[in-house]
């Protein structure tokens, strides 16, 4: 059964909405965003499309992995992100890429700056959602940030939600 | 005159006082001393054989800040080449990785092939008699050799062989590279990652188990969360926990861990179903080591330091992780999974899942341990502190991993390269 595609516009405001909730560190309203299998991926720079059964990814959350992950930054030990940085991220280009299995495929650019003890490092790549329908509304399935950067250099680490 | 050689350490062993001059971090003299007298003389790893399975598989990347290609050649051998082709100077591999039969400098067209031998040169009639393809093939490190699937090289022609140089350090190897009847196989992507800190605190924290529970207090968390008991095992109770000075600086920690180890200590987490057959498994090990040296594979995690700059923790997963120093204070971190060839894909997937647990730029532990270092390099701004301690459990007849005698091997062999009198040593005749 095919379902009508999403416009352009309502995928942006779902994305860009997302972007405040996770600049803002507002990461409990960020996961009712998900679905409850949500996925959370980000492939290694030199096998960006590779699969995280048979490839060493640099995250491969299932959901308990990311409600914890969440659970964590929103606590004290996460020492990377306690004090949280800044972040500022940028999303264009967002494309729709079509239907499958009852989700809609959409690709967005990214820049996401993160600012800590006067460092700035920028992670630039794209997402690939895969989002399902929730009455007028989306949830995230699949979300996978797949790196341009060839290197995590000199960024070090993913401490919070790329 | 001679400068005075600066003093490093503070080694007391009759107090048990043992400190390092924060120097060692921070001064870009003893950088350039490292890479003179470390990492120009030490073996250094390369990579993994599993990387370059075929004939003219190759890898390329930098060692000691030098470009190289890890290759296997039609021959079947493993070489490391270095990247620069002996006319003018450009590299002749531009590819991370591939296959290939020759390597053509894309400036002149010189073409190598993957044995290192020079096979064309265009207009070669141009040159005179004296002109020698056999002097002109692609170069290599003074030294490479490979231990049970690691292949190291070393730029010096007067350091020891690899075996002499891994001493102690072998046993250890053994451990992991026995894990497989067949062979262990680096698993493909790459974690490349670094950290704005000196090297040596990476080296340190590797098998510092004093940092465990404050710095990965959210590790342990999670291991509670999904269902397991952290408490069940006295992690500062020895036997089951033992530092080890290996010799030559390096330095193991092994113990008994809470996480699971995909190898074959079953975890809640792992599922009911996977109990039958981590048991099978352990049988196996039982009749190939026998019960003590299969617990050992089995039952005990491992976090070992190879000097300079190589750990090999055999954890929660297995990663093979190298760093090197680009400045004082900014380290390049190059990190990769080693499995057995013959691990079924299920069993892969849990072993991939499992190390990303902890491991990584992105897991729950290593962003903390980047963190910590590069407070502690932020910290060193404070020159008016001019020293680390490094005593923890000198005096104590049996140390625990939570004490620093890895750090303590570490640091004398350190400390006895960097400041012994450099001998010039005489060309020895043939």
């Amino acid at each position: 059964m095919s379902t009508t595609l999403p416009s352009r516009q309502e995928v942006e405001d779902f994305l860009y909405r997302e972007a405040a909730l996770l600049d803002e560190w507002r990461l409990e309203e960020w996961q009712e965003m998900m679905t409850d299998d949500a996925v959370y991926q980000v492939p290694p720079t030199d096998v960006p499309e590779g699969d995280a059964r048979n490839t060493l990814f640099i995250i491969a959350d299932d959901s308990v992995r990311l409600r914890s992950r969440v659970k964590q930054l929103l606590g004290k030990s996460a020492w990377a992100e306690n004090p949280p940085s800044r972040t500022r991220r940028l999303i264009t280009n967002v494309r729709i890429l079509g239907e499958q299995d009852g989700c809609v495929l959409v690709t967005a650019n990214f820049a996401v700056h993160r600012m800590r003890y006067e460092s700035v490092d920028t992670y630039i790549g794209r997402y690939h959602y895969k989002l399902v329908r929730s009455g007028n509304d989306f949830r995230i399935r699949e979300r996978r940030a797949i790196l341009d950067n060839e290197a995590l250099r000199p960024h070090g680490k993913i401490s919070f939600i790329l | 005159m001679e400068k005075a050689t600066p003093r490093y350490i503070i080694d007391d062993r009759e107090r048990g006082i043992f400190r390092v001059n924060r120097r060692a971090f921070i001064d870009p003299e003893c950088l350039e001393e490292e890479r003179r007298r470390i990492f120009d003389r030490c073996w250094i790893y390369v990579g993994h054989e599993s990387e370059v399975p075929h004939p003219g598989d190759y890898r390329s990347r930098e060692v000691a800040g030098r470009p190289v290609i890890l290759v296997r050649g039609d021959d079947g051998a493993v070489r490391v080449l270095l990247n620069t082709c002996t006319h003018r100077g450009a590299f002749v591999c531009r590819q991370r990785t591939g296959n290939a039969k020759t390597f053509q400098c894309p400036y002149h067209a010189w073409t190598f092939n993957n044995c290192g031998q020079l096979v064309g040169v265009p207009g070669e009639e141009s040159y005179s008699d004296a002109f020698s393809r056999d002097e002109l093939a692609l170069a290599s490190p003074a030294q490479v050799s490979s231990y049970r699937g690691f292949v190291f090289a070393c730029f010096d022609r007067n350091t020891e062989s690899l075996p002499d140089y891994l001493a102690g350090a072998r046993e250890y190897l053994d451990l992991v590279a026995d894990q497989s009847e067949i062979g262990m196989k680096v698993v493909p992507g790459e974690q490349s990652y670094s950290a704005r800190a000196n090297w040596k605190l990476l080296v340190e924290n590797s098998y510092d188990g004093y940092h465990g529970l404050p710095t990965h207090q959210r590790y342990f968390s999670f291991l509670g969360d999904i269902g397991i008991d952290v408490r069940s095992r006295n992690l500062s109770r020895p036997p089951h926990q033992i530092p080890l000075d290996l010799g030559n600086g390096h330095a193991v920690v092994e113990y008994q861990s809470a996480w699971g180890r995909p190898i074959a200590h079953w975890v809640p987490p792992f599922g009911e179903h996977r109990k039958a057959h981590f048991e099978e498994t352990r049988r196996r090990f039982e009749e190939r080591f026998g019960k003590e040296r299969a617990w050992r594979i089995c039952e005990t995690s491992r976090n070992l330091g190879i000097f300079p700059n190589l750990v090999i923790n055999d954890i929660m997963a297995i990663t093979i992780r190298t760093f090197f120093p680009v400045s004082p204070d900014y380290m390049q971190v190059n990190a990769w999974a080693l499995a057995p060839v013959d691990e079924s894909a299920e069993d892969s997937a849990l072993r991939l899942d499992n190390f990303l647990t902890f491991l990584g730029p992105g897991g729950f532990a290593t962003p903390d341990d980047v963190e910590m270092l590069e407070s502690c390099q932020r910290g060193f701004r404070n020159r008016e502190v001019e020293w680390s301690d490094i005593s923890r459990g000198m005096k104590r007849e049996h140390p625990a991993i939570t004490d620093e005698l890895q750090m303590r091997a570490f640091w004398r062999r350190w400390n006895q390269l960097m400041t012994e009198p450099q001998v010039r040593r005489a060309r020895r005749a043939a």
